[in-house]
């Protein structure tokens, strides 16, 4: 009884924190700088990462999908059917889960030991808003660095599955390009794939920011955020999927 | 002031980097033209029966695609399917007496429309029809055909 009261009392706080969030970022917008800064922060540090988890990813759909293709005589779906996963699967709900352990443990702990060193009550004491200086341009990095990295680690993909299929196993070139635009539709699998990848920013930000501004300003408490981050942005981001999913189909 | 540099150009490469694969995506993978064929002459076709084609199936001749369909509507009063095809400006010499049937792209693809070349020198303009016309070939039509005419060849 006691967990279930806990478990809404920090749904509700969560979304009233979102609430707040949304309130101070018009005056938030007036820095684009520091939502830069966060951007390079979140997006342009996990780059390395992301593109390295979508090559292989991309490598590994090519060589399962041909093996398994090939059974039926099916490999000319090859390219048809690795886009048709990466975009509307793999690249929004992989890119979120390597996303919340790259970049939403930095920010949790971040923002929760500049609780603990009361820098935000320092903040606080100059009439400075931490909500508009520190929370809002993380949250907005997040928000805007997810979609991005999705499209590359897609495109990346892509790359992997082609030169696994066409180059390794030997299959045609033209056989991977030409279903594509026949299979794939603009709105309904590439735009519900980047959809997905702008809720699953926003969750992943929202998380991070919210678990790093509520953590326990102790060494503990900084390190339970840390980890709760992970935890609830990766439960988070497979649930809200099926919603998604179901809504957009 | 020289990282503060770097930081804003990393971070440029990478929105550009983003923005670029997520266009990469949606023009070089999808059917992103069949939205986009903009300037085009329409034409209308009745059909009895389109079998399962849909709107924005390629339109055909001599299996060239010339344009898409664009339109599929349910006539109540004459009980048939006007299909609007709108077919690229390109091609505007097509005889007035081309026919148009639904056909299959292999065993169980996807249907489409294959025009037929006639012999007329009068072409086709926008808001034309198409007079001749051959309907879808449903499957289970043929099949049950094939199999009551086989039953009542046995019977005689």
């Amino acid at each position: 009884m006691n967990k279930l009261t806990d478990f809404l009392r920090n749904f509700g706080a969560a979304g009233l924190f979102l609430g707040k969030i949304l309130a101070a970022t018009p005056a938030s917008l007036l820095r684009p700088g520091l939502i830069m800064a966060q951007i390079y922060k979140v997006g342009a540090n996990s780059l390395v990462l992301i593109m390295m988890a979508g090559l292989f990813v991309g490598m590994v759909l090519g060589l399962q999908f041909y093996t398994t293709l090939a059974k039926f005589g099916a490999e000319q779906s090859l390219g048809a059917v690795t886009v048709l996963a990466m975009v509307r699967e793999l690249g929004p709900v992989v890119t979120a889960l390597l996303f919340a352990g790259r970049a939403g443990t930095a920010l949790a702990s971040e923002i929760g030991l500049m609780k603990a060193t009361e820098q935000l009550a320092g903040m606080e004491m100059m009439a400075v808003d931490p909500m508009r200086y520190v929370v809002v341009p993380r949250f907005l990095g997040c928000f805007i660095a997810l979609p991005l990295l999705t499209g590359i680690f897609n495109l990346i993909g892509l790359l992997g599955a082609w030169f696994v299929a066409v180059q390794i196993m030997g299959l045609d070139g033209g056989q991977f390009w030409a279903p594509m635009p026949e299979n794939v539709d603009v709105y309904e699998d590439v735009l519900g794939g980047v959809m997905k990848s702008v809720f699953f920013g926003a969750a992943a930000g929202l998380l991070a920011v919210y678990e790093g501004y509520n953590a326990y300003p102790t060494a503990e408490g900084v390190s339970r955020a840390t980890t709760r981050t992970v935890v609830i942005t990766a439960m988070a981001v497979l649930v809200l999927d099926y919603m998604l999913t179901a809504l957009l189909i | 002031m020289g990282q503060g540099k770097s930081v804003e150009l990393a971070t440029g490469i990478f929105i550009v980097l983003g923005l670029l694969a997520l266009i990469f995506l949606t023009t070089q993978t999808t059917n992103i033209e069949a939205y986009t064929n903009g300037d085009g002459y329409e034409v209308t076709a009745r059909f009895s029966n389109i079998g399962s084609l849909k709107p924005r199936a390629p339109v055909t001749m001599a299996g060239v695609t010339i344009g898409r369909v664009t339109d599929i509507r349910f006539d109540p009063e004459r009980l048939d399917a006007v299909v609007t095809l709108s077919i690229n400006a390109k091609y505007d010499q097509l005889p007035a007496d081309s026919s148009a049937s639904i056909l299959t792209a292999g065993l169980l693809g996807e249907k489409y429309v294959g025009l037929e070349p006639g012999a007329d020198v009068v072409y086709l303009q926008d808001g034309d029809e198409i007079l001749f016309t051959q309907s879808a070939v449903v499957l289970e039509n043929l099949i049950s055909k094939y199999l009551f005419d086989s039953a009542s060849g046995e019977n005689e």
